[in-house]
């Protein structure tokens, strides 16, 4: 009989979670099936997870409602004590964090404080020494980045990192990959399921076009865009691939203040209209704050803080790793 | 003034994604098809089969093939001649039949297959060789991958060469492609008609360069494009790198299979394979793609067209009409196409597509200069 632990308030991601309880309720009737297939309980004040030992999987904790009327879902992933190590040099210095469903989680910290060692963990481009990276509920095992891309984690980079010799459609159309399936003979003959799926993927690909308001560039070689238009098509691509968790390196840097703005507002509607989990990476400390759930905040390596801007923002050690603290 | 895309609107997304979205593109394309299909094989004799539009034809390919792997996965192979090999000698043994033997004993003899299944079996056996020969691209990029595949060309030259099962035990060490017919009509052999032979090359290309067309504008030209271009970011978003590689090995193969397959039977008749599969060839379909345009169909024809027309080209003007030696005018032709490599790749490394594409936006707004 697997042991069943009581949590404070919050939701069931699934009924899995509560199956072969021993002190599961007899009945959930605050359960309500939302339309995605979840099941999602509102006014229970109590939850019950399975525990597997190993930590447990926590795959059901509270969620709750933001300020501004967003519902923030429970944890879709977590870093648990990642150690990530190149040679005699801790990149990452056993780190845990969580990201739950529908936030925007920030990451800051100095220059070297390994925050994109951390996304890089996070997109399977690193494997850590030690540490286990949970998400939806199960442990993942070693992967390759496009397998993880596959799991529907999408993510932009700090330096472009666009197909220049393909036009933006061409570039936003690439997010759709993980959604296209048709094999190579299929291909060959183009007309039927190929042409099919092209146009389902286009609509989609045209959705988020249309979104991020770079129709009229849709035919342009990527080479001949300006910076901050790049950046606009990076977000796109990773868009267009519909990712459950979205990283965002740096997306803001090297813009002006107007660029900022727009990129600003475009996150925020990204999370907001497509429900999309964010987490980023950002320098600019007023965005940082302004748009974010709740932020990590590492330095060498190591992570001095976590929660709300708020509480980031009056923590002494972060305030230190920022202003430097004088030693005598 | 006629090339416009005024007027000419797409409603659907399957129009805007066809091959040629500009009208005028598209009564040109069916213009030439129909010339190229119903005219030319009532015009054509055996000089203008020989030097001109079977080379042409089979170069086409070819060029399609490489420019599949170079040009659109970015991947550099030099093994282009070797791999025709494979195609010419496995169509040679699919024509004759291709015999088992297990301890010097025959196990069996498959029966000869038609030569059209023998120039598919061709491309096929090519596509499985090439697959084998693109395995290390997961590990090596760039110049070191190309002396990886260059490893391929001598291989398979050397096999050909060494093994005399592979040319039927015959004295010569040649291959020679018997006489197959198709439907009744000759295909190969030294009587064929130059009609006959056009049209069958005719048909591959053309059916080559529509699969080609279409892989490239899907999604697998775009998994190939992205790991060109920018092969971690390709592999973040979702590419499997290796699966990308070896399809474009594979497709690429297939085609040069093919052309192989083509170059030996229904051009050569006979072969010899250090000659007429040698590292040259793979020089050449590669001059071909470099001249034509990385990464373009159209630049795949243009290519081939233009090597394949500038000896004769360089022969009839300056052995017929200006008499000079020979030997003289085939070290021009050299001479030619080794500096236009080099001004191709400085001034125009995208070829003579890139330059017809710059000439089409012109005709765009002509007459007008914006």
């Amino acid at each position: 009989m697997r042991r069943c632990r009581r949590l404070r308030r919050g939701w069931l991601r699934n009924e899995r979670a509560t199956r072969g309880c021993a002190d599961a309720p007899p009945a959930l009737p605050q359960l309500c099936q939302l339309a995605d297939g979840r099941a999602r309980c509102e006014v229970a004040d109590e939850l019950y997870w399975k525990d597997e030992g190993r930590g447990g999987v926590k795959d059901t904790v509270d969620s709750y409602v933001t300020a501004d009327g967003r519902t923030i879902g429970p944890v879709v992933m977590e870093m648990k004590n990642i150690t990530l190590r190149f040679g005699g040099v801790e990149a990452i210095k056993d780190i845990s964090f969580d990201i739950r469903e529908g936030e925007i989680r920030a990451i800051i910290g100095p220059n070297g404080a390994g925050k994109s060692s951390m996304l890089n963990v996070i997109s399977g481009f690193y494997v850590p020494q030690e540490g286990e990276v949970w998400y939806k509920g199960s442990r993942r095992p070693a992967m390759k980045p496009f397998q993880v891309a596959q799991q529907g984690i999408a993510r932009t980079f700090q330096n472009i990192a666009l197909f220049e010799g393909m036009s933006v459609l061409d570039n936003v159309m690439t997010g759709r990959l993980t959604h296209m399936k048709t094999g190579l003979f299929a291909q060959s003959l183009w007309k039927g399921k190929a042409e099919a799926e092209e146009v389902e993927n286009r609509e989609v690909a045209e959705k988020i076009i249309d979104f991020l308001e770079i129709q009229a560039i849709r035919k342009t070689p990527v080479a001949r865009l300006p910076y901050g238009l790049k950046k606009r098509v990076e977000l796109a691509r990773a868009l267009a691939a519909e990712p459950s968790i979205l990283l965002l390196d740096e997306p803001m840097a090297g813009m002006n203040v107007e660029e900022k703005e727009d990129m600003s507002r475009f996150i925020l509607d990204v999370n907001d209209e497509f429900g999309t989990t964010i987490a980023l990476i950002e320098h600019d400390m007023g965005v940082v704050m302004d748009l974010s759930d709740r932020v990590v905040v590492m330095d060498y390596g190591k992570k001095i803080g976590d929660g709300t801007p708020e509480e980031v923002r009056n923590n002494q050690d972060v305030i230190d790793a920022y202003l430097g603290v004088a030693h005598d | 003034m006629f090339y416009r895309e005024a007027g000419d609107f797409s409603t659907t997304y399957a129009e805007d994604q066809q091959t040629f979205p500009i009208k005028f593109d598209r009564y040109r394309y069916y213009v030439v098809l129909f010339i190229a299909i119903v005219v030319v094989p009532f015009f054509i004799n055996d000089y203008w089969a020989n030097s001109l539009l079977l080379p042409f034809l089979i170069y086409a390919i070819a060029a399609l093939g490489l420019n599949i792997l170079v040009g659109y996965c970015g991947q550099v192979s030099l093994g282009t001649g070797g791999f025709m090999a494979v195609g010419a000698y496995s169509c040679y043994k699919f024509m004759t039949g291709v015999d088992i033997w297990w301890g010097g004993e025959l196990l069996f003899r498959l029966p000869e297959f038609n030569i059209f299944f023998s120039v598919i079996m061709g491309g096929l056996m090519t596509a499985l060789v090439g697959v084998l020969f693109g395995l290390p691209s997961l590990r090596i990029k760039g110049f070191y991958l190309a002396v990886a595949t260059l490893a391929a060309q001598f291989f398979l030259v050397w096999l050909f060469n060494r093994v005399s099962w592979f040319y039927n035990y015959s004295a010569s060490g040649q291959i020679n492609a018997p006489e197959r017919d198709l439907f009744g009509v000759l295909i190969t052999g030294p009587s064929t008609e130059p009609w006959a032979t056009y049209l069958f090359c005719l048909f591959f290309t053309i059916v080559c360069a529509v699969i080609a067309r279409n892989m490239t504008r899907g999604s697998a030209g775009r998994k190939w494009m992205a790991i060109r271009d920018m092969d971690i970011a390709a592999e973040i978003i979702g590419v499997n790198p290796l699966r990308a590689k070896l399809t474009a090995f594979m497709v690429s193969s297939f085609f040069v299979g093919i052309s192989g397959a083509l170059f030996f039977a229904v051009y050569l008749g006979a072969v010899e394979v250090g000659e007429a599969f040698g590292i040259q060839k793979s020089f050449l379909v590669l001059f071909m793609i470099i001249i034509g345009g990385l990464g373009s169909i159209f630049g795949s024809f243009a290519g081939a067209a233009f090597l394949v027309l500038l000896p004769v080209a360089l022969k009839v003007v300056g052995v017929d009409w200006f008499g000079w030696p020979t030997d003289i005018v085939a070290h021009l032709n050299l001479v030619i196409v080794g500096g236009l490599i080099i001004v191709f790749l400085i001034a125009e490394p995208h070829g003579i597509a890139q330059l017809w594409r710059v000439a089409k936006e012109k005709l765009r707004l002509w007459p007008f200069p914006h």
